[in-house]
């Protein structure tokens, strides 16, 4: 098994300007923040990003990373609207195309089948229906003739996800409740990078929780960066909870004070250490 | 009679929401909806399932804000097994609406113009597949003409007129009922128009009227039945016992 441990400035040299980003946790659940925020450090833009909105959308708005938006919500949970999120669409700063949460799901699932559309009844007389006019409907071929909406594949450039353990090799462990959808992001993007708070040996693994743990597997992962409280200030159960008082810091004040004082200094790399 | 709070009396009518759905996934979004749940399950509709709002299934009534240790976990339930749940049917969702209209269109995306808008909200999030899938109820903490108004900004829930549209497809489509601080209303009507079915005590039919912004469907209104004093009881002292349900009609 190849060694695939690299550092967040790694990850961010394969992104280019304009690619299509899918972004895994939910809300401000489990979000790989540490390559987040070198991204926010980098001359990237244009960017799309495919996300169960939380912190990730909101501070790539408001750094001018963004284009185009994919999502279901954009919430901090315990703060429901996002502000920065909130400013870009305001401001019509960036292109908005909002989905159902499911379609969003079964977007990523066809990608990550490599079929062009999966069927669903969400969305069908919604409005998400009137602003994305590329959404087609599709008629069962079955006798009950059903209209459906066709729900486009979302492929992606490249999928980021953060992990509570993983392997040098890029087997991935979640020890909290949710996967949410990390799995489907790496399935439906050509490069997938990882971030964990831990890398452990292999064998470590199943020390740590069951077999049903290990969801991302080495062939669903180009690089696994080690990178300890990498989801901060989302949460990362059982590691560690939502850091509420840096959340509430980063939803009032001026994103330029935050970045300056957060974000700015590229935290130390860690890369082919440990393990 | 029993002294009660607006906070415990619209609790139960939200409760009564959930009557009859026998063993489905109750989805309440909000305190008050959160609190009627627990209650419909405490006493008439004990077969629901419920989640703690993560990724558990919860067997036991807990408190509203009690921490996980007061959970008696019965099963998982991560979003994606929801999402199932969502459209295999087997779900009654009762959503907030920061907008909704006569048939029921809902909104909680956003006010104004889409493509640039005034004020940007949570987004469509799943009340579209929610409605078209499955029965879904509304939770309104302050019944006023901003909220129930002639023409939602943006349709996130669908209502019974673009339901009609869609013929077959439709088929699951269910809105059940409308619970307010001044009323309870539903879409009993010939054409699906929202009804006034009840107004709480000491509300008149008149107030609810002046504080919706399209016209309703109005015959046969009752008063808002009290809570029990059983009702009372598991509010007060398994449920609720911070008071957090008066919080949301504070705001």
């Amino acid at each position: 098994m190849s060694d695939k441990r690299i550092t967040v400035a790694d990850v961010v040299a394969e992104l280019r300007d304009g690619m299509t980003i899918g972004i895994g946790g939910w809300g401000s659940r489990r979000k790989p923040m540490a390559i987040v925020y070198e991204i926010l450090r980098s001359p990237l833009k244009e960017l799309t990003i495919v996300s169960y909105g939380g912190p990730d959308v909101g501070m790539l708005c408001a750094a001018g990373k963004v284009r185009k938006a994919i999502y279901g919500f954009v919430s901090l949970d315990s703060i429901p609207l996002e502000p920065q999120f909130r400013a870009a669409r305001q401001s019509g700063a960036i292109e908005a195309v909002e989905l159902d949460e499911g379609m969003l799901q079964w977007g990523l699932y066809a990608a990550s089948l490599r079929l062009p559309f999966l069927p669903t009844r969400a969305g069908l007389g919604s409005d998400v229906e009137r602003v994305n006019p590329w959404l087609r409907r599709v008629k069962s071929p079955y006798d009950d003739g059903e209209e459906l909406v066709a729900m486009k594949a979302i492929e992606l450039d490249v999928a980021l996800v953060h992990m509570n353990r993983a392997d040098a090799a890029g087997n991935g462990q979640f020890l909290g409740a949710d996967l949410f959808f990390d799995d489907l992001f790496c399935m439906a993007a050509k490069k997938r990078f990882m971030s964990c708070e831990k890398i452990v040996a292999t064998s470590e693994l199943l020390r740590q929780a069951s077999v049903h743990t290990l969801r991302i597997h080495r062939g669903m992962i180009d690089g696994v960066v080690e990178a300890p409280r990498g989801a901060a200030f989302t949460s990362c159960e059982p590691d560690y909870d939502r850091d509420e008082a840096l959340q509430k810091e980063y939803a009032t004040t001026p994103w330029s004070d935050f970045f300056a004082k957060h974000v700015a200094t590229a935290r130390a790399a860690t890369a082919k250490e440990g393990a | 009679m029993n002294d009660y709070t607006l906070a415990e009396l619209c609790a139960v009518a939200c409760a009564e929401a959930w009557r009859g759905d026998g063993e489905i996934l109750a989805s309440p979004i909000g305190t008050i909806p959160m609190i009627g749940a627990r209650l419909a399950k405490a006493t008439f509709a004990p077969d629901l399932l419920m989640t703690d709002g993560v990724a558990s299934l919860v067997a036991n009534v807990h408190a509203v804000g009690a921490p996980p240790s007061a959970r008696v976990v019965e099963g998982w339930m991560p979003y994606r097994a929801i999402f199932d749940l969502v459209w295999s049917g087997r779900r009654h969702v009762m959503m907030g609406a920061s907008q909704i209209d006569r048939f029921g269109n809902q909104n909680i995306a956003c006010i104004g113009d889409f493509a640039k808008p005034k004020s940007q909200l949570l987004g469509a999030r799943g009340a579209p597949g929610n409605t078209i899938n499955h029965t879904t109820s509304y939770w309104v903490p302050q019944h006023s003409t901003r909220a129930f108004v002639p023409k939602v900004d943006f349709v996130s829930g669908v209502g019974y007129d673009r339901a009609a549209k869609l013929g077959t497809s439709a088929r699951f489509h269910a809105i059940r009922r409308v619970v307010t601080d001044k009323a309870v209303l539903d879409f009993g009507s010939p054409d699906h128009a929202m009804r006034l079915v009840s107004v709480h005590p000491g509300v008149t039919v008149e107030e609810v009227v002046k504080n919706t912004g399209f016209a309703l469907v109005i015959d046969d209104v009752v008063e808002t039945r009290a809570p029990t004093a059983e009702e009372l009881r598991l509010i007060r002292e398994v449920i609720d016992p911070n008071g957090l349900g008066k919080k949301e009609l504070a705001r």
